[in-house]
């Protein structure tokens, strides 16, 4: 449990040395549309995120979670502020350099799954080891693995359509995690699933965050962040607490209770 | 990404969504098919008309006396007299004839004189009345689309001799000697005994007499025997190709004002007529009626491509949610635009070449009795611009959604 032990003086961001940073927020704004129609969806978000670290981003719908993560996954860029990825400010970065960030860094798994229609599930894991020039029996070698992992080697050659949705979004956790990214993002990744699906999801990220990948994921339900490390809460456009996860080994009810209490 | 990969994702892509993919095919491949054997049909059709006009000797010139007073068409001695004695210009003989060939013309291949006149023929169980009798020399079958069938034309040793042999109509032939060859047989021209050296090969009526029923024989025969030896019908004079027509016209009406003494240049004794005159007129109609062919096959070729692009159009916004995920997944705009790009070119190429199998699989065929002949230029044309359109509306929509952010292609309705 060394990466615990790192992840608590993590957990309470600002203590965190720079070197172990996976992600760094600063200033964060994110404004949609112009004049009267303006949304503020995120005003000033202020993050830090270290290596190993698992947290879940809390809030009502509306808040700007997803906003965030799609910054956060370089999906999209942020109206103003800086994000720095691995030390790196994105806004520096080159259409290519994103491109390979993308799919090299980042595993994103949607909340609408976003599997390419008529492709196997082989071939939709495959795709990014594709974009990352991996020759073709060592993506299909690396695809099945990771298709085994989420316990879908046996649906390898079936279509989206062919598949439940708990089973598309463990395709898609798959296709998330096969080249190895040492941030994995999840927006409401169980949203769409019943209990026994998101279980399964559950354990899957659990077992992700024990070998000491950096997690982030969006829920609602109270059950799915309580595996986490660390908790957000986002309340319009803004982080209104950040306290130690149930799944944190230094948790105490006390000390979570207290964090809420001082962000209300 | 290789291009090898950037292929394989092409045909992923095509094989993908096989209604859209048979789609586009099937637009491409009609709008070109189409195109090509339109033109193809105008220009066959041209083609005829021009083999019809070349048949009747685009390189040669029509030499015929103007009729003066009252003297006979195809008149005989008597006709030639009055006219010689009507005016103080001498006629056109074959002393004309031979002067003209022996002078040297630049232009001019040969001069072969007709003497024409229409007599009754008859073997000794069948008699024809009204047939046309030309006497000519030896070249006449060079000049002229009469070609023997059977047997052999008769020689200039037998112009010389104004030997009594003939060569006859297939269809005269036919009717003289029903149940036997006509070769070798004597026949007999208004009483006088001609033995059949050759029969022709049957031709299309194209002019006033029937090519079919003639008896060709040497022109000193038939002065001899009948039209007498002044005056000849007319002249067919061979320029040396085609392109000297003009050139061969003008060398012959210089001469042969000359050779007749004619002063008066405004008042010709004679009229040289040129083949290709007509064929410039027919060239000119054909060619109109394959730039009307062209028009319809461009409008199909249009239409073609607007289903192609409806097709391209249609499919957009799945294909932009399709671009969103490609490019979440590290793919660069590069390799989008190359995916794309293959795919629109695999579908309208192979769409394309089906169009000109099709097109050259039903040229083979007559269509309303034209054999449609295709145009080379038309197939790079066809293809062209059809792989132009279907590559233009499948990449210029990537193009766009590949330069988004990934979030905007993925929000995409
Ligand atoms: N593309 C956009 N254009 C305009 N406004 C947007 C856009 N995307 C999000 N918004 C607005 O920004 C705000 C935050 O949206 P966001 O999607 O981040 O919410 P969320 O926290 O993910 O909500 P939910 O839990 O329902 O998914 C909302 O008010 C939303 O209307
Ligand atoms: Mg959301």
């Amino acid at each position: 449990m060394s990466t615990g032990t790192d992840t608590l003086s993590a957990g309470n961001a600002p203590a965190a040395s720079s070197e172990a940073l996976v992600l760094r927020l600063h200033e964060i704004n994110q404004v949609y549309g112009v004049g009267e129609a303006a949304v503020h969806a995120l005003r000033g978000i202020d993050l830090e995120v270290a290596a190993g670290d698992y947290v879940a981003i809390m809030g009502p719908s509306g808040s700007g979670k997803s906003t965030l993560m799609n910054l956060l996954g370089c999906l999209d860029v942020a109206s103003s502020g800086t994000y720095e990825l691995a030390g790196n400010d994105v806004r520096t970065l080159t259409e290519k350099e994103l491109a390979r960030v993308r799919n090299r860094e980042i595993g994103f798994v949607f909340q609408s799954f976003n599997l390419v229609p008529r492709m196997s599930a082989l071939a939709n894991v495959e795709l990014p080891l594709v974009y990352g020039g991996i020759r073709s029996a060592e993506r299909r070698r690396l695809a099945l693995e990771a298709l085994d992992m989420v316990g879908l080697a046996d649906r390898a050659d079936h279509q989206p359509q062919e598949l439940s949705g708990g089973q598309q979004q463990r395709v898609a956790i798959a296709r998330a995690l096969v080249t190895s990214p040492t941030l994995v993002l999840a927006d409401e990744p169980t949203g769409n699933l019943d209990s026994e699906s998101t279980e399964e999801i559950l354990s899957i990220l659990d077992s992700l965050a024990s070998a000491g990948r950096t997690i982030v994921i969006i829920t609602h339900e109270a059950n799915v962040a309580e595996r986490a490390h660390r908790v957000l809460t986002i309340r319009d456009g803004l982080i209104v607490s950040d306290a130690l996860g149930a799944g944190h080994p230094g948790f105490t009810g006390q000390r979570a209770a207290a964090n809420l209490a001082d962000a209300e | 990404m290789s291009l090898f990969e950037i292929l394989r994702s092409a045909m992923r892509g095509v094989t993908a969504n096989k209604l859209r993919s048979v789609l586009t095919l099937l637009g491409v491949t009609i709008g070109v098919g189409s195109v090509i054997l339109l033109l193809a049909v105008g220009n066959g059709s041209a083609q005829t008309v021009q083999n019809a006009i070349t048949s009747l000797g685009t390189n040669t010139l029509t030499v015929r006396a103007n009729q003066a007073g009252g003297g006979g068409g195809a008149g005989g001695g008597g006709a030639a007299a009055t006219t010689t004695a009507s005016t103080s210009v001498r006629t056109i003989t074959t002393k004309v004839s031979d002067q003209l060939a022996a002078s040297g013309l630049g232009h001019v291949k040969e001069v072969v004189p007709q003497a024409s006149t229409s007599l009754t023929v008859s073997s000794t169980s069948v008699s024809s009345t009204g047939i046309s009798i030309i006497g000519t020399t030896a070249g006449y079958f060079d000049v002229s689309t009469a070609k023997v069938a059977s047997g052999s034309a008769f020689t200039t040793a037998d112009v010389t001799t104004s030997a009594k042999v003939a060569v006859i109509g297939s269809e005269l032939a036919t009717t003289l000697f029903p149940t036997s060859s006509a070769l070798g047989q004597s026949i007999s021209v208004a009483g006088t005994p001609f033995s059949v050296v050759g029969v022709l090969a049957t031709q299309s009526s194209s002019g006033f007499t029937d090519p079919n029923t003639v008896v060709i024989a040497p022109i000193t025969r038939i002065q001899k025997s009948y039209t007498g030896y002044g005056a000849v019908s007319s002249l067919t004079v061979e320029a040396t190709s085609s392109d000297a027509v003009t050139a061969a016209q003008g060398e012959v009406t210089v001469m042969l004002n000359q050779l007749l003494g004619v002063t008066d240049i405004a008042n010709e004794p004679f009229t040289v007529t040129n083949q290709s005159t007509l064929l410039a007129t027919a060239a000119a109609s054909a060619t109109s009626f394959t730039v009307l062919l062209g028009a319809v096959a461009a409008i199909s070729l249009l239409v073609g491509g607007i289903g192609v692009t409806n097709v391209m159009l249609v499919t957009v916004t799945e294909r932009t949610r399709e671009i969103g995920i490609r490019k979440a997944l590290g793919a660069t705009r590069g390799a989008i635009l190359g995916q794309f790009l293959a795919e629109a070119a695999t579908l309208t190429l192979l769409g394309g070449v089906l169009g000109v199998i099709g097109a050259v699989i039903g040229s083979q065929w007559q269509i309303n009795g034209t054999q449609p002949v295709i145009l080379g230029y038309s197939i790079p044309l066809a293809l062209g611009v059809s792989v132009a359109i279907g590559v233009f509306f499948g990449v210029y929509p990537a193009a766009r959604a590949a330069s988004m952010r990934p979030i905007q292609a993925l929000r995409a309705i």
